[in-house]
């Protein structure tokens, strides 16, 4: 490897050594890639015919008043497919074409990042296969149509817990047998080295362009960027674009389940430990002898043990700030921002209006310039909303 | 109780003409007390050395044989404490080499010193972390080399040359060769590739190899150790006769004694 793919002591390449070469090549074809005039005039491209980019910073108006601050929302739920997700995928998926790699595998908790795979393997005609665990591929079943119809396969994961991070361990499987042809298209700024580098330039898109609207919009900074946490690409996406501007608070918010307190949580910096999962050394939610707990958050975007290195390093430097939201507290935001902007978030991006909303509350807060990302929207949530929420549909 | 080195256990088998026959089990599958039987059973038919898997809630280096296993284990209670208190009744009694096979958490868990000095206090010979790649390994082989563990890597199908000979300089004990491109589990039929593979790691290392992954039948053992490989590591064909058996442990035993002397007598006349 030409890095060591570390932040602080975080991150790393713990992986079985059948997979090194396999990093050492991506590793390689990133570096070539990520500054190479056609693959960006390429990509970008695809991010703006494609997906939709830019998306605009929306100054939301009605909860401004409500909360007598200034709140932007970066739209990223504006995208195709719904979601900040297809930033990524458009980015490996086109690096996996210029490796000359025949297949794509990937994982999904709720079906998000796995129809942002399925859509980009049909739009470069590579095949997809998506897996998925059995519990989620039953709770999210119009996910699992709306991948197949995009040409790609899921494979139910009947392994473990059957959710996200058992659908991971099986993308790993996959890929520790099929180096050769298979791209692994990590869904979020986790995993081995190079990944989390990696996801993280291609979610920057979001950073940069919200750092030029702002100051466009406001001839000034921010005073906080929100945005949800889950592996973490999207607020690496956006803290990005602020990160050395130190005035800036960043923060990040976690699915926090029942409550942080309970076992039933997703809040892994807030609450978990030092360890090694999927790869990387990082914060892990896990008992005492380091067996990995299973999440929880209403969000099957949040719902997982693990987070991004990065993160953690960003936390421990004191960086950034990471604070939890309860399932009770994002369905709140949820509703309050369908309600007052007439837009409806993800369940992931709802933990962040939810977290705005506190903080904009506090005193000292008043008056603040703030920024959120609403990294997708949340027509795939309506079901499970509405159950929540004790409506029939 | 004097414990056997992998090095004098390789030089007794290569002096009769074998190779090694290395079993595995998940500590603690199905049970404690069974999984106890179990490892007797392997040694009273024909056991060279002993491969112990402390079980891992996420072993992405496995396949669904061994993650049963490491679930079974888990749901009957096991924890790292326990899976030493399982060497330690192991080493009461045998002296044959014990490797221990990991994911690394359990060891940066426990605190990598305190790790590699309870396994040495144990009687482990040597440690295999599966997700370790000498990349991310230096504090371990520092304790493995201040506690006198040795401290195992893997190479596969996919290493350099050059990436073997730098392994083979951190690896102490035996190189551990993956059969397969792909995680454990009972195989079929053995590659040529692997055959292939082990007399490419002969010639970039001085170390004794043993190989595993997909080892599953007594002629797959013939065929590795007649291709120069030391020795053989057989894991999820054994505990596939675990999980078929978990109703009837006596049936189970016996299963497993006549699998081994079968694996075993596939060690014999190496040269021949
Ligand atoms: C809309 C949305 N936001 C956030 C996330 C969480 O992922 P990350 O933390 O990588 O942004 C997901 C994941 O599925 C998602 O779909």
């Amino acid at each position: 490897m030409i890095s060591d793919g570390k932040f602080g002591k975080y991150g790393g390449i713990f992986v079985p050594e059948l997979l090194i070469p396999a990093l050492e090549e991506l590793e390689r074809a990133f570096l070539k890639y990520k500054d190479d005039k056609k693959f960006n005039q390429e990509l970008d491209y695809y991010l703006k015919e494609f997906a939709g980019r830019p998306t605009a910073l929306y100054y939301a108006k009605n909860l401004s008043e409500k909360l007598g601050c200034k709140i932007y929302l970066k739209r990223e739920d504006m995208l195709h497919t719904g979601a900040h997700k297809i930033n990524n995928t458009l980015g490996q998926g086109l690096l996996a074409k210029y490796m000359g790699k025949k297949r794509i595998v990937a994982e999904t908790g709720a079906g998000q990042h796995g129809i942002a795979t399925a859509v980009v393997g049909s739009l470069l005609g590579i095949p997809v296969e998506v897996y998925m665990g059995l519990e989620d591929v039953e709770r999210q079943k119009l996910n699992v149509f709306r991948m197949e119809l995009s040409g790609a396969h899921v494979l139910p994961v009947k392994t473990g817990s059957r959710t996200l991070k058992d659908a991971i361990n099986d993308a790993f499987r996959d890929w520790v047998a099929t180096v050769d042809s298979t791209h692994y298209l990590i869904g979020s700024t986790m995993g081995p080295h190079p990944y989390p580098t990696m996801v993280k330039h291609f979610q920057s898109v979001i950073g940069r362009e919200t750092r030029d609207e702002i100051l466009e919009k406001e001839g000034k900074l921010p005073d906080a960027v929100i945005a949800c946490v889950g592996g973490g690409s999207n607020a690496m996406g956006i803290f990005s674009g602020f990160i050395d501007d130190k005035e800036v608070e960043l923060i990040g918010v976690e699915g926090g389940g029942d409550g942080v307190d309970t076992d039933r949580t997703g809040a892994t910096l807030c609450k978990g430990t030092e360890g090694i999962l999927h790869g990387s050394f990082s914060f892990v939610l896990q008992n005492y002898d380091g067996q990995i707990s299973e999440a929880h958050s209403v969000s099957a975007g949040l719902d997982y043990p693990g987070v991004g290195p990065e993160h953690a390093y960003l936390k421990v430097i004191g960086r950034t700030n990471y604070e939890a939201i309860t399932n009770i507290e994002a369905l709140e935001g949820f509703e309050l921002l369908s309600k007052y902007e007439g837009i409806i978030p993800a369940l992931e991006s709802s933990h962040a209006v939810a977290y705005a909303v506190k903080y904009a509350k506090m005193p000292e807060n008043k008056g603040k310039t703030i920024v959120i990302n609403l990294s997708g929207r949340g027509d795939k949530d309506m079901f499970l909303a509405a159950r929540e929420m004790g409506v029939d549909v | 109780m004097i414990v056997e080195s992998y090095s004098e256990m390789f030089q007794r088998v290569n002096s009769k003409d074998e190779g090694a026959f290395i079993p595995f089990i998940v500590a603690g599958d199905p049970d404690f007390e069974t999984s106890l039987e179990i490892v007797k059973t392997y040694v009273e038919n024909g056991a060279d050395a002993l491969e112990i898997g402390f079980a891992f809630s996420d072993p992405v280096a496995d396949g669904p044989t061994v993650q049963e296993a490491d679930i079974r284990a888990l749901n009957s209670g096991i924890t790292t404490a326990k899976g030493f208190e399982f060497i330690r009744k192991i080493r009461k009694f045998t002296s044959i080499p014990i490797g221990l096979l990991v994911y690394y958490n359990l060891i940066y868990q426990m605190g990598i010193d305190e790790f590699y000095e309870t396994a040495h206090e144990c009687g482990v010979n040597a440690i295999l972390a599966a997700d370790l790649p000498p990349e991310e390994a230096q504090d371990a082989v520092d304790a493995s080399r201040k506690y006198g563990v040795e401290q195992i890597f893997m190479v596969a199908q996919t290493t350099s040359n050059e990436r073997l000979q730098k392994i083979s300089k951190m690896c102490k004990g035996f190189l551990y060769v993956v059969a397969v491109m792909g995680v454990t589990g009972a195989r079929k039929d053995l590659k040529l590739s692997t055959v292939e593979l082990v007399e490419r790691v002969k010639n970039h290392s001085n170390l004794p190899i043993v190989v595993g992954f997909g080892i599953s039948k007594p002629e797959h053992v013939k065929n590795v150790i007649k291709s120069g490989s030391d020795g053989s590591i057989v894991a999820s064909a054994l505990l596939d006769i675990i999980t078929e058996n978990l109703k009837d442990k006596k049936m189970m035993l016996d299963k497993i004694s006549i699998f081994c002397s079968d694996l075993k007598a596939a060690t014999r006349n190496k040269y021949k």
